[in-house]
């Protein structure tokens, strides 16, 4: 595929239109929640439910209804899943947050897998619920439908919620002591990931749906002190990244998840070595 | 009045039993130093007072015009992440977040209350700079004055000087006084460094088992002069002589 034959075909113009919309938003999404998760060392929880979206998505197929309403039945087991994971992370540790994490998620995919097994599920259905559709024809009107919503609360929330966002991921205890519900943030919190997940896993695949959580927001951090900056840079690059992953993935019929996050990598690793020489630079420039 | 009353309190904590008949009341403006060996409970009680363990048995009432306004808290030193993206600025303005009402940038009101405390605390040159940046002692002065912004009312301070340098000690402790002078804001302070403690508070709750007590600092330190008698005659008669052993008396609670 070329740029040529996207622009003249007014069906192929449609169909990549409406997954690279739902893909930006999604990444915007994944950015701006990730950096909260990153540093409230919640990374795992995001890799955690993305293995429950596959069971979603398991459950969906066995149900009959196929990927056309797969959605409508992830959506509340991950929003299920989130509470239970938070709930059993957060309890007298009995059961530590990681090894929660692990629990849920390996739990989730081994029995999604036996359900698309015992209702004679093909093995591309669970290779493209695992590694993302190979093709973005399946991106539906529905899906760019919800990913404008789930990105209209999520922004609204930052928006509106910044400064409480920012007191209870910097230090919770401080928050809770001055009056801050901060159960309820860590709730809205890993609810909002799960459809985010939920929504990004048929292009992204839900084992590598979690990358565009975690890079952009380390990539972030690598750049700025600064909390708000962290925030805004962490939305740009991820965005940045999806488009360049997207078109490469276009033009050179590439899994659109795997280059996706391939740019994220590269990205990441490209800004961590410049910022390690520069450290050296100037711990030699201090010396001599 | 008062803005915390315990009476005989028992606190757990991963139910497990951290601190017993816990007996004390912090009045406006008070200075309360909590002290005792790790593992006496101490850190339990200040998650108790923000609410984070619920008692186990007792009373533990905390006036409504501090859970209105909310409590001023100072984490110990390690709980804060070294390398967390913020600035110093963010971090002091994050201490109004209860009540400056909702919205992506603070209010002039809040802006003001910040700049306030970082020129009390004498961080208002560090302002734009990482947290990462900042030395150990630089970085409590700007959490305290995170916390001066989210009270005026209590401090919570949770070993607000451990692993600091002897002279950013002193400075801590100077900013806890006049916190509390200046603007009459209460304090309770959990310390292990006693002596200080003793030269700095007004009041004094020891978690040491079966060692319990409240107080002044005068009384404390009477109580502990007891305390050593009656470990000497303890020791010089045996355990069979219960006329020389006065601490069975404080151990009920001290003055109260």
């Amino acid at each position: 595929m070329t740029f040529g034959e996207i622009f003249s075909s007014p069906f192929l113009l449609r169909v990549i239109g409406r997954a690279l919309t739902v893909g930006i938003l999604v990444s915007l999404c994944s950015a701006v929640l990730g950096v909260s998760l990153v540093l409230k060392r919640y990374s795992m929880i995001g890799d955690g439910l993305s293995h429950v979206g596959f069971l979603g998505i398991a459950l969906a197929s066995c149900a009959g209804v196929g990927s056309l309403y797969s959605m409508e039945i992830s959506i509340p087991v991950v929003i299920l899943a989130s509470v239970l994971i938070l709930r059993l992370s957060q309890n007298d540790g009995r059961l530590n947050g990681d090894a929660a994490c692990a629990v849920v998620s390996t739990g989730a995919v081994a029995v999604g897998t036996l359900l698309y097994n015992l209702t004679g599920g093909r093995a591309g259905d669970i290779c493209s619920s695992l590694f993302g559709s190979a093709s973005v024809v399946t991106i539906s009107d529905k899906d760019m439908l919800i990913s404008v919503l789930l990105s209209a609360v999520v922004i609204g929330w930052f928006l509106l919620c910044f400064k409480t966002i920012f007191a209870v991921t910097f230090d919770e205890t401080f928050a809770h002591a001055a009056g801050i519900r901060t159960r309820l943030f860590s709730l809205t919190l890993s609810v909002l990931t799960g459809i985010t997940i939920v929504v990004g896993m048929k292009m992204m695949g839900a084992i590598m749906i979690s990358a565009i959580i975690i890079f952009p927001s380390l990539t972030a951090m690598r750049l700025t002190g600064n909390f708000r900056r962290t925030v805004i840079l962490s939305a740009a690059i991820s965005v940045a990244c999806f488009i360049v992953g997207f078109f490469a993935a276009c033009l050179l019929s590439l899994q659109t998840g795997a280059a996706v996050v391939t740019v994220n990598l590269a990205v990441f690793c490209a800004v961590w070595g410049i910022a390690w020489i520069a450290g050296k630079v100037k711990n030699r420039s201090i010396k001599t | 009045m008062n803005l915390i009353e315990s009476h005989d309190l028992t606190l757990a904590y991963d139910g497990v039993v951290a601190a017993e008949h816990v007996n004390f009341t912090l009045a406006e403006g008070d200075y309360l130093c909590v002290v005792g060996e790790n593992g006496s409970g101490k850190s339990t009680l200040m998650k108790a007072i923000t609410g984070e363990v619920k008692p186990a048995a007792g009373l533990l009432s905390i006036a409504p015009e501090v859970k209105k306004r909310g409590i001023g808290y100072l984490p110990q030193i390690s709980k804060i992440q070294r390398d967390f993206p913020a600035s110093v600025r963010e971090v002091v303005l994050s201490g109004c977040v209860h009540g400056d009402g909702r919205g992506f940038l603070w209010s002039r009101n809040a802006q003001q209350r910040a700049a306030d405390a970082m020129e009390m605390l004498g961080v208002s040159d560090l302002a734009p700079k990482t947290l990462s940046a900042l030395s150990g002692g630089q970085r409590q002065r700007v959490l305290l004055a995170r916390a001066v912004c989210a009270s005026d009312t209590l401090l919570l301070l949770d070993e607000p000087v451990t692993g600091l340098d002897p002279e950013a000690v002193h400075g801590m402790y100077e900013a806890i006084r006049r916190i509390n002078l200046e603007r009459g804001c209460a304090v309770m302070m959990v310390s292990h460094d006693v002596s200080c403690a003793l030269r700095e508070a007004k009041h004094v709750l020891s978690l040491c088992r079966g060692h319990s007590f409240y107080g002044t600092v005068d009384g404390y330190r009477r109580h502990e002069r007891l305390d050593d008698e009656a470990d000497d005659a303890l020791h010089r008669h045996g355990p069979d002589h219960p006329a020389d052993a006065p601490h069975y008396v404080a151990e009920r609670g001290g003055l109260l």
